[in-house]
């Protein structure tokens, strides 16, 4: 253990110093190679302009390549493998796809994730705005907003450990030792094993992504809600509004575009959602999502990498919109800006 | 600013639903650490939300045989304790028949039939009379039910540290986060600088590019390289594989909030240092890295959380044998091999969430202002 903290020590220390080490000579040879202190004027003016058009991809350098080897390259080649069989070797055409569209399971995801998508970004952003406004209106809200901020900080992992915990079963007769069942038989209702009943399960599934999410929506709805202008609101009380009018009419289209970022937001995260189904039902009793099922498909499947690759393929179509969307918005911020 | 507005019939219903959507937010994880401090069987025995209150449990234990009766006033007696050799604890109701441990009160005599009858204190001490002698060996069953008082304690901790392999799982986890965390933030901050204030052509492209790739599904990226890594070797389920990993993986996040922060620095700053002829890199190491700490703090919680959270970059890069399990998948694995103990799972549970908690708490404004400034990252 001593051993594995000290090589973990120094490779920060050869990583960063690396890094460091390449940077500085690299930036270094540049001014060695052209110095803008050359004697005559016209070569120190030719140098500091090769200079200026050299030194930019010396700082970008070592991203792009990351980006490359990363993620571009892995995308291109992962299009490529969903056209090719199992050990990626012979093209196969549309066959993984035309398999997905028959595949039992893989419908099942497809509807699976269609609910998460349905109900988790609305729930956050819905309870996010809620806890924002009653949050915002009293002296304890920052404590309030911490706690329930608080499960953002947990691992899907560690979030499904705690509400495996919530939803525990014992036989009925049993001290039920979950506090979920332990209600349900206080109304004198009998207890269920909930991560198994089929269709409802997804939701109690949900429930722990919209516990993490929650927080993420109230702290970004919140910051947006404090930007409304105070006149506008004011006016409104003067004018009679109630209470539900302001909140819906004034509040919510001003800070929509806040909303519309929250909901793409977690809308990504859900088409990725896999942790939470591996660790609570690893896909049994109708649960299985897209994510899991590529995992599935990669490892336990017999590493099919073409059918994996095809899964992986679905995901990123469906985050595609969002994709163009945010590049849209950036550039458009760019334009803005300059 | 919204306190002055009148919204609300009573402040009383404002207060109570916030408290209600507290308590329903705070309980699971209560319920954790409440659990993860009890007694071992107590878990078991009642839910976590008694756990200050005296809990019953069930027990049995037996009586002495024919050997031990005494004769007295013309009846066979058998006296003892049914704790013998067993943990004192308090009888609060007791019975001959495995299907009513509670049929009869503590001190109260039961009439068994056939001439015999007995009586069971709440010490645990009986006397078991017959009319006739006693016949058989062995004695008979009593059973119980006991109140135990509620007992906390950190043994749980200890077992899953030492020998459920979760403290080995920390290590292993630290060992993958602070290089993972620490890598990508250097190069970032170039890059970022270099988008931000440098000219170069295809800027915009780049950084379009980088917008996109924000949103990339990681299951896109990993059949691909797993095949790189199985071909290099060197990185195939190795430290150094993972931690350029989740370089890669972070660098998109980490480049968006580094530039858009590094671009709305003041334009004056990095002119007139220029005049004094200040190169760029002059210009980065001076200025631009001082003034971004905030926005760099803010990175390096994000990438330091998603890292020490993260399961499935772990699997797939630095697999899955007993000595590299990071805790999420230990965690994960002891669900699958301990799944009713919730002894070892909530206290194995709770040292992989105080590690993120801490940081979370400690620097909480960072991680507010990280997810401000990047709310566009698909997490």
């Amino acid at each position: 253990m001593a051993t594995q903290l000290l090589s973990a020590l120094v490779t920060i220390i050869v990583g960063v110093g690396g890094c460091l080490a390449y940077f500085y000579s690299s930036n270094f040879l540049l001014d060695r190679v052209f110095p803008a202190g050359a004697s005559n004027d016209a070569a120190a003016v030719r140098n500091l302009k090769i200079q200026s058009a050299i030194r930019p991809w010396l700082f970008l350098g070592p991203a792009l390549i990351f980006l490359i080897v990363y993620l571009i390259y892995p995308v291109i080649q992962t299009v490529w493998l969903s056209f090719h069989d199992k050990a990626g070797t012979e093209f196969v055409g549309f066959d993984n796809y035309v398999w997905a569209a028959k595949d039992s399971q893989f419908r099942q995801s497809i509807f699976n994730n269609f609910l998460w998508l349905l109900v988790v970004p609305a729930a956050c952003t819905f309870f996010g705005l809620i806890i924002a406004v009653l949050t915002d209106r009293i002296w304890w809200g920052p404590i309030a907003k911490s706690l329930i901020f608080l499960p953002l900080a947990i691992s899907f992992v560690g979030a499904s450990v705690i509400w495996k915990f919530v939803y525990d079963f014992r036989g009925e007769g049993q001290q039920q030792i979950g506090i979920l069942n332990a209600i349900v038989e206080y109304f004198g209702f009998s207890p269920q094993v909930w991560i198994s009943l089929p269709f409802w399960n997804n939701f109690f599934l949900m429930v722990i992504l919209v516990w993490i999410q929650t927080g993420f929506a109230t702290v970004i709805l919140g910051a947006a809600l404090r930007g409304v202008p105070e006149d506008t609101l004011e006016a409104a009380n003067i004018d009679g509004a109630g209470p539900f009018k302001i909140f819906w009419r004034i509040m919510v289209p001003q800070i929509m575009p806040t909303i519309i970022v929250v909901w793409t937001t977690i809308t990504v995260l859900v088409l990725k959602v896999f942790d939470i189904v591996l660790t609570m039902t690893n896909g049994q009793w109708d649960t299985q999502v897209l994510a899991n099922l590529m995992y599935s498909w990669m490892f336990t499947g017999g590493g099919d990498f073409g059918r994996g690759a095809a899964i992986a393929i679905v995901i990123m179509i469906a985050v595609m919109p969002i994709m163009v969307w945010n590049i849209r918005q950036a550039n458009a911020e760019q334009k803005g800006a300059h | 600013m919204l306190q002055r507005i009148r919204l609300e019939p009573s402040r009383f219903a404002l207060h109570f639903a916030v408290f209600v959507i507290v308590a329903l937010w705070t309980l699971p994880t209560a319920g954790l650490l409440v659990s993860s401090l009890r007694d071992k069987n107590q878990i078991s025995a009642s839910g976590w939300w008694t756990a200050l209150s005296t809990s019953e449990q069930k027990g049995q234990g037996r009586t002495k045989g024919k050997a031990d009766q005494v004769e007295k006033d013309g009846k066979f007696v058998i006296e003892g304790n049914i704790f013998e050799g067993g943990a004192p604890t308090t009888v609060s109701a007791w019975g001959t028949n495995v299907n009513k441990p509670g049929a009869n009160a503590p001190g109260a005599t039961a009439d068994l039939g056939d001439g015999q009858s007995m009586t069971v204190n709440a010490d645990g001490s009986y006397v078991w009379s017959n009319t006739k002698a006693f016949e058989d060996d062995r004695g008979r069953r009593v059973f119980y039910v006991s109140s135990v008082p509620p007992r906390f304690t950190t043994e749980n901790y200890g077992n899953v540290m030492f020998s459920e392999g979760i403290g080995r799982s920390f290590m292993n986890s630290l060992t993958v986060t602070i290089p993972a965390t620490i890598i990508p933030i250097l190069i970032a901050a170039f890059a970022a600088y270099a988008l931000a204030w440098m000219k170069l052509p295809g800027r915009g492209f780049i950084i379009a590019v980088i917008v996109g790739l924000l949103v990339v599904p990681l299951q896109m990226s990993l059949i691909p390289l797993l095949k790189i890594y199985n071909a290099t070797g060197f990185l195939s389920k190795t430290y150094l594989g993972i931690w350029l990993a989740h370089t890669g993986f972070g660098l998109p996040f980490a480049i968006y909030l580094l530039r858009s922060y590094i671009a709305g620095l003041p334009k004056d700053l990095i002119e007139s240092a220029q005049v004094d002829g200040a190169n760029d890199f002059k210009i980065f190491r001076r200025i631009i890295l001082p003034l971004s700490f905030p926005a760099l703090a803010s990175f390096a919680i994000f990438q330091f959380l998603w890292v020490w959270n993260d399961l499935l970059v772990a699997m797939v890069f630095l697999g899955t044998e007993p000595d590299k399990m990071v805790l999420t998948y230990k965690l994960n694995s002891l669900l699958g091999s301990r799944g009713g103990n919730w002894d070892i799972l909530t206290a194995s549970a709770f040292i992989t969430i105080i590690v993120p908690l801490i940081v979370f708490f400690s620097l909480q404004r960072y991680f507010v202002r990280g997810l401000l400034a990047g709310s566009v990252k698909g997490g």
